[in-house]
């Protein structure tokens, strides 16, 4: 037997008051993809063929790294947030809990190894 | 997690599917593919980095049969997350609201993924390397 209020434990379950934090983020990367994605498709197209020192070279220069990690980042930061949202309307359960941790290792994993390769990248062109 | 087993909305198997709302989860399903995708992208930045044998595996991989179909749906993906992206944008400063505008905004999203992602793929098959 439950001896607590209904009502105060529906206030438990209640919002954690960082939804608009997340919306404005998701926001925030979508901008930073629209205007990136075009100038990487544009590098990637003029790459085609490319040996590996020629590809180290065009990505190793200062400007394109900058912008080729700052869409990285934007992209990993943009995909979780959504990833997030997405097994928290279809899973549920411990299973659900289980899910946003694997992802949030998984999507941290592969930001901090993209960085890493781009800084391998810069410093060995 | 809510104690009583509510009904869920919308209930799919009756509801009539729409342009309006067929765009909305596809927009969700490209995103997770997408989401899959920025691993093959790290995987290309690693490979880059690695050595030569690393570098030649995965063009191995993205130029043969699977990988070029596997980049042309990520390419498709793309280009319709991003075109379907701004329509979101713009409802978010509160344009295109009327249902007339949201089914013109979405035919306008998918024609553009299909000229986009045609002439994307036309490009990069004459640019001849991956192929």
């Amino acid at each position: 037997m439950n001896l607590r209020d209904p009502l105060a434990i529906a206030r438990g379950l209640g919002s954690a008051k960082d939804g608009t934090q997340h919306w404005w983020v998701q926001r925030l990367t979508a901008v930073a993809l629209l205007l990136l994605t075009p100038w990487f498709v544009w590098q990637v197209l003029g790459l085609i063929g490319a040996d590996q020192y020629a590809v180290r070279e065009t990505l190793g220069q200062p400007l394109n790294a900058t912008l080729l990690l700052a869409y990285v980042l934007s992209m990993f930061w943009h995909a979780q947030l959504g990833m997030q949202v997405v097994i928290e309307d279809y899973v549920h359960g411990w299973f659900e809990i289980a899910l946003q941790i694997t992802v949030k290792f998984a999507f941290a994993f592969g930001a901090l190894a993209s960085a890493l390769a781009i800084g391998r990248i810069v410093f060995s062109a | 997690m809510a104690a009583q087993q509510r009904p869920l909305s919308p209930h799919l198997q009756v509801y009539k599917p729409q342009l309006t709302s067929i765009l909305s989860i596809v927009h969700r399903g490209t995103g997770v593919l997408l989401g899959l995708a920025a691993f093959g992208l790290m995987a290309w930045l690693l490979s880059t980095a690695g050595s030569i044998e690393a570098f030649d595996r995965f063009h191995a991989f993205v130029g043969s049969a699977p990988g070029q179909v596997l980049l042309a749906a990520v390419t498709a993906s793309m280009v319709y997350h991003l075109l379907n992206g701004i329509r979101h944008l713009l409802w978010d400063i509160g344009w295109g609201f009327e249902l007339s505008e949201a089914y013109a905004s979405g035919w306008i999203v998918v024609g553009l993924t299909v000229v986009i992602t045609s002439a994307l793929v036309f490009v990069a098959m004459n640019a001849g390397g991956a192929a």
